[in-house]
């Protein structure tokens, strides 16, 4: 039998398997052949590492180097250097941005220092596609723990007293959510995993089911138990392919092994779980939308209540959570209520996971404690702005949140703080804008995704948010007027007020933050018709300074509607109506004669 | 039974656990406005999809406003149903209907028949401040239902009326946003769907989204036409409903002025399905009487039950839904096709005029007619035996372009001989009607006996299934009747199963039956309106000399001299039809 | 494949996987544990470093010790070869040079389990090549 002495991780997740990271699996064994290493050496396909800015990533074991930005022709230098000779391969190592200096392991780099592992804590760590390293891990220790030793009720108030509560968006306490199902009488009960992640940019629940898929079985199945449910739904966008191919081949194995079916751990328990996928529709993730899109309906909400609690799937007592709010469960039962409540803020227990994105230098999927300041997030982990720009806001709870500014920054993140701070949680999504982000254009991109995601169903999310759009077009296009400014306010606080459910419920949120701390952005490209970020084209104007300009005539050569005029030798003009704002007269001009105002 | 006390508008409220907001507010006088919330009482119709949101009321320790048609009312809840959060709130969102929605109210056939019309005056919007994009979908032309999307506010009534109360399963949402729309699947057109036309989704239909195919201006020209004889039959159901769009209290019975109207229209011939009704109950009742002598004689082959066949909704719905069973229904045309094939070969020989020379227009209270007229095998020659299918609603037009004051008119008579009926033929127009008609022929053909009631109440009602033993002198027949298509497919899934007791059943696809139909007066949720209609009905039957089919002079003066017996050779080649699997007609 | 039929099955299981993570385990917290480093570049590997390392690994793991054994590149002491580096939690890394599997189970026994020093240290100011050259 193999007796390996290095183990070499290759991040198996969607981002780096998308830049080649299976041929580097492939060059990488080809080597290690060649080299008469097979013995020794051991490559294992992981789950996310998280630095995704730096994927491909290889991990080193033991030694735990770490490199990034693999390309599969390193795999001989790795194999050669690395393994042979013992040699780090220099180039593949990351750079400190501050301190320019090669960093080899992990745990020194900024982008790891501050996070700390629970939801991800196998991501990047056992090969997902393997039970056996998930039981290594402590896995389902947890469900034979539960469902051996303990009653459900007792289950329940360890899950209640760590203060867990629903990581998709929501943060109800999941252990009062347990109780709910728990509590009501049905012959038939389901819990279902809502994997249906639809924030744009945020990918953690994606992570967690190709990096651990068992950690979410284990606990759905400690939920069946504990609601008394033998039936588990998972809901998944077949935009995931890769999460569902692990999803399934994790249920075969855990179904070889007895830990779903029948006679779990011979206690009488059944429990098993099924795939169910979603077309990719954001309103999906909404619970109801989601379990009559697992009825074969129309994924659109329904009133609440009654709620999936009562009335769930095909009308039968339902609990839904999260994908990430699963992966922490055999976690706290495993190492403790005290142990998971001990991490967080006072109302916001545990750690959070972030899909870090937008003008920072390190993007990625980061986990971090609850109270970790956005600073901390913004700055340490991720690396601060990218090109030296200057801060200007970041965007969390995704296309349900708000945007928050640097009075912001020292806020401790936690549920409440955001809310308080006129954001949310949300699933985590958290988007970086710089000095060169227009916030007016910002709030379009949102509404844009909401008009575009919006199932129709009721009135205002259905007509109000293209309104909303339409408004923050016009006001991008300068033609917006101060009304337009007092109605795109009552309007998005009527589609607050008055949308059936969370989507419309919050789509306005990123209109009412923006206006609300950064007024003057809007009043700017209101009554000055000036977009101060320059991002918004139809604001713009490039001018030629009389006093630069030597009439070389190339900018007007270059322009392709003719907005240019002028005699050689003399100073040129551009038609402000009929320039287009293609900006090639502005990239020509070698004298810097050109500016944009 | 749990009660809750509750605050609406600063008074107190007790109502039943359960009761919503909107229901709680109604007992004390207050109407919260309503758009896409529609409840049919007897009928399982209950269209609360809380999408319009115009219902809103503020919640006091809510986040956000309350759709009070959805929300339960619990106890201590303090509602305000017009604070200015709540007033700001409804019109905005009925500004934003408003604002994606045609303002082609001046020339739309609902106007002044529009709940969003009406809601719009009742709200007082005076200016739209949202205005912007429309969303637009392609229209639809079936012979029957005109869709026009555009007009759609997506209330999502005519979805409960497809899906839920007659489980056709044409129309729902497709698309997503602002894009959405009801459609049948693959944005098919309702043509080429197993659309049943039906109607019921014109029927609650609150805007011009769904109307009838309008074709009163074919029937003028037919008139105006000096080389056509126009010949005209209305249906039981119209001379219950028509006064109504006159103003007229609902239930009133306005059959002479209907003739007399139809008469200072112009029509050559005013004629009566009803006469074609009686005939309807000579056949299918010897029918029926056929098979079950012959199921009584031990034949195992025979085909019990034996299902009604004048609906032609219902006739639809069980070619595509049922096609395995196309052999079960009476082989009886509908009363309004009788008539056609009995108006173009007796009426036009007695006339001396060849049958393309005489146009058979309809008057049905049905938007399913206009499609039956259509079919191909209810055609001579490229020559159809029903011209035109009008509905009561394009009566109503025509009558008012005719610049007569109805209410004035003068009763008047129908023509013979195509004009005489029976109170038998009368009660088709509501359900349970029809069978009651053929029991009253059935029994004393059978029993050679007179009946001792004519008024079997054990028939009639409501309740969506209802079934009665009706002794035959010894004989017990048992007898099923459902209207409305989701119940009529409970029967036929017993049938199915073998677990069917009834010798006789009939169905209706409308609520009501006819009186409910898709092509009546607007009932705008009202089914009170449905039930004097039907009141009217039993009158109409109740003041008649003759109230059984097979007594009707020019019935019997028709077998004499034209027909010769029920079921017999010439009845079959003109009176009786077969029916198509329609299965595999949808095409994507 | 054999069921899971208890915890105590699940127990015994997780034991026997165990040494499938352990590798990747103990690299996540290696100051706790001892750690060796063999030198591992064409001096080393001539001089016989493989087996080394082969034999210190396989005697670790025997002996149920909980170590960490990494090859490094050259050390600088081409003349000593074998050499390797051994820290034992919580003290100064140290030198051992000519090491040959003989020697190999010496330090184990003397060095890593008793901490008594043996023979063949090469006193040096410690810095690693890798340090150096990133200066």
């Amino acid at each position: 039998m193999a007796k390996y002495k290095n183990h070499v991780l290759v991040c198996g997740g969607t981002g780096c398997r998308a830049s080649q990271g299976e041929e580097i699996v492939y060059n990488l064994n080809r080597v290690i052949e060649e080299n008469g290493l097979e013995q020794e050496v051991q490559v294992v396909r992981t789950g996310c590492f998280g630095f995704c800015e730096k994927g491909p990533v290889v991990k080193m074991v033991p030694d735990n180097t770490f490199y990034v930005q693999v390309s599969p022709d390193d795999a001989e230098e790795i194999v050669k250097e690395h393994l042979v000779k013992g040699r780090q391969v220099e180039r593949l190592l990351y750079t400190d941005p501050e301190t320019k200096k090669h960093v080899s392991e992990s745990k020194n780099m900024g982008f790891y220092k501050k996070q700390i592992r629970i939801a991800l804590r196998n991501c990047g760590f056992i090969n997902p596609e393997n039970i056996d390293e998930y039981i290594a891990r402590d896995g389902y220790a947890s469900l034979g723990m539960a469902i051996t030793e303990m009653k459900p009720e007792e289950v329940i108030r360890i899950i209640i007293d760590s203060g867990l509560r629903g990581r998709g968006g929501g943060g109800f306490p999941t252990g009062l959510k347990w109780d709910i199902t728990r509590k009501v009488e049905s012959d038939q009960k389901y819990v279902v995993c809502n994997a249906d992640e639809g924030d744009p940019g945020a990918f953690m629940d994606r992570s967690i089911l190709e990096g651990d898929p068992h950690s979410v079985l284990e606990a759905m199945a400690i939920n069946g138990y504990c609601t008394g449910a033998n039936q588990g739904l998972i809901y998944i966008r077949a935009e995931y392919p890769l999460a569902i191919s692990r999803l399934k081949i994790a249920i075969q194995q855990a179904r070889e092994y007895g830990l779903l079916g029948k006679d779990i751990f011979g206690t009488g328990f059944d429990f098993d779980v099924e795939l169910r996928y979603g077309a990719g529709a954001f309103v999906c993730g909404e619970e109801t939308s989601l379990i009559h899109s697992m009825e074969g309906l129309r994924g659109e909400p329904t009133v609440k209540p009654p709620f999936p609690s009562e009335s769930g799937y095909k009308g039968k007592p339902t609990n839904v959570n999260n994908v990430e709010t699963y992966a922490n469960i055999p976690v706290i039962l495993m190492k403790g209520a005290k142990w998971f409540s001990s991490i967080g803020t006072e109302k916001s227990k545990g750690t959070k996971v972030f899909a870090l994105a937008g003008k920072v230098n390190n993007v990625g999927l980061i986990e971090v404690p609850m109270g970790t300041t956005l600073r901390e997030v913004i700055f340490d982990i991720g690396g601060g702005i990218k090109d030296g720009k200057k801060f200007k806001a970041v965007q969390t709870g995704g296309p349900s949140g708000g945007c928050l500014t640097e009075k912001h920054l020292d806020i401790p993140i936690d549920y409440d703080n955001l809310i308080a701070s006129g954001s949310m949680m949300g699933s985590g999504g958290m988007i970086v804008m710089d000095e060169d982000d227009c916030m007016v254009s910002m709030a379009k991109f949102y509404l844009d995704f909401t008009v575009e995601e919006s199932c129709g169903k009721c009135a205002p999310c259905r007509i109000g948010n293209k309104r909303l759009y339409e408004m923050l077009h016009k006001i991008t296009e300068g033609k917006g007027t101060e009304e337009d400014l007092s109605n795109l306010r009552n309007l998005s606080n009527v589609i607050k007020d008055t949308s059936l459910c969370g989507l419309g419920q919050t789509s306005p949120n990123p209109v009412l933050s923006t206006m609300e701390n950064f007024w003057d952005e809007y009043m700017a490209h209101v009554k000055e018709d000036k977009c101060p970020a320059g991002q918004c084209k139809s604001l713009m104007q490039y001018i030629i300074s009389e006093e630069k300009c030597v009439g070389c005539t190339l900018c007007s050569r270059v322009c392709p509607v003719d907005a240019i005029t002028g005699d050689k030798k003399a100073p040129h003009v551009i038609n402000p109506t009929t320039c287009i704002k293609c900006g090639a007269c502005f990239e020509k001009c070698k004298f810097g004669a050109i500016s944009i105002q | 039974m749990d009660i809750v006390q509750l605050t609406i508008d600063n008074k107190k409220v007790v109502v039943e656990k359960g009761t919503t907001i909107l229901e709680a507010a109604k007992t004390i006088g207050v109407d919260v406005p309503t758009l896409c919330h529609m409840k049919l009482e007897d009928t399982n119709f209950e269209n609360k999809p809380g999408g319009c949101r115009v219902c809103v009321v503020e919640v006091e320790g809510r986040r956000n406003l309350a759709p009070a048609c959805k929300t339960e009312c619990t106890e201590g809840m303090m509602v305000n149903t017009h604070s200015v959060r709540v007033v700001n709130a409804r019109r905005t969102v009925m500004e934003l209907i408003l604002s994606d929605h045609p303002f082609d109210c001046l020339v739309c056939a609902k106007s002044g028949d529009c709940e969003l019309q009406s809601l719009a005056q009742n709200l007082g919007i005076r200016e739209i401040k949202y205005t912007g994009a429309k969303s637009t979908y392609k229209g639809d032309e079936s012979p029957a239902i005109i869709r026009d999307m555009d007009k759609c506010i997506m209330c999502r009534r005519c979805e409960t009326a497809c899906n839920e109360v007659q489980t056709v399963g044409v129309l729902s949402a497709i698309n997503r946003g602002f894009e959405s729309v009801v459609a049948p699947a693959f944005e098919m057109d309702l043509d080429h769907s197993t659309c049943t036309f039906c109607g019921q989704c014109v029927a609650v239909c609150p805007t011009g989204a769904l109307t009838e195919r309008d074709s009163s201006s074919k029937v003028m020209d037919a008139i105006v036409n000096p080389k056509k004889k126009v010949i005209v039959q209305t249906a039981p159901a119209v001379r219950a409903a028509l006064g109504e769009e006159f103003g007229m209290e609902a239930g009133t019975l306005v059959t002479g002025k209907m003739v007399s109207a139809l008469r200072k229209l112009g029509f050559d011939y005013v004629f009566d399905t009803d006469f074609a009704a009686d005939l309807t109950i000579m056949e299918e009742g010897t029918e029926l009487l056929d098979r079950l002598s012959k199921h009584l004689a031990g034949d195992k082959e025979v085909k019990l039950p034996i299902l009604t066949s004048c609906c032609p909704g219902w006739v639809n719905f069980f070619e595509h839904q049922f096609p395995e069973m196309i052999d079960i229904p009476s082989t009886a045309k509908s009363p309004q096709q009788m008539f056609g094939a009995i108006a173009k070969t007796y009426f036009a020989d007695q006339l001396k005029e060849k049958r393309e020379d005489v146009v058979v227009v309809s008057v049905m209270p049905c938007l399913a007619k206009k499609y039956e007229c259509s079919r191909d095998e209810f055609a001579v020659d490229g020559d159809p035996d029903v011209n035109i299918s009008i509905s009561t609603r394009e009566l109503a037009q025509m009558i008012r372009n005719a610049n007569l004051n109805f209410e004035a008119l003068e009763e008047d008579d129908f023509d013979n001989p195509l004009g005489e009926s029976t109170g038998a033929a009368v009660i088709f127009g509501t359900t349970g009607g029809v069978i009651e008609a053929a029991v009253r022929t059935a029994y004393e053909v059978h029993t050679k006996k007179p009946l001792e009631r004519l008024d079997f109440e054990e028939l009639r009602g409501m309740e969506g299934i209802r079934s009665a033993t009706i002794d035959f002198d010894g004989l017990p027949i048992n007898i099923g009747i459902a209207h409305g298509l989701g119940n009529a497919r409970k029967l036929l899934e017993d049938i199915k199963a073998g677990k069917s007791q009834f010798h006789a059943i009939e169905i209706m696809a409308c609520p009501g039956g006819c009186i409910g139909g898709g092509g009546q007066p607007y009932h705008h949720g009202n089914m009170e309106i449905l039930k004097k209609r039907q009141k009217a009905i039993y009158e109409e039957d109740k003041g008649k000399t003759l109230r059984k089919s097979h007594e009707n002079p020019f019935i019997q003066k028709l077998y004499a001299e034209f027909l010769g017996e029920p079921c017999g050779h010439k009845s079959h080649e003109l009176l009786h039809t077969h029916y198509y699997d329609k299965k595999k007609k949808v095409e994507i | 494949m054999t069921k899971v039929k208890s915890l105590a099955d699940l127990r015994k299981m997780k034991e026997e996987m165990a040494n499938k993570v352990q590798l990747r385990e103990k690299g996540d917290h290696p100051d706790q544990l001892v750690q060796v480093k063999v030198s591992m570049a064409t001096c080393g590997i001539a001089s016989g470093a493989k087996e080394v390392m082969n034999h210190l690994i396989d005697q670790l793991d025997q002996q149920a010790i909980e170590a960490v054994v990494t090859q490094t590149g050259c050390m600088g002491y081409c003349y000593a070869e074998p050499t390797i580096e051994v820290t034992l939690p919580n003290s100064s890394p140290v030198v051992f040079g000519y090491v040959d599997t003989k020697k190999a189970s010496e330090i184990i026994s003397r060095y890593i389990i008793r901490g008594e020093l043996v023979d063949g240290i090469i006193p040096v100011n410690y810095e690693t090549v890798n340090e150096k050259k990133k200066d």
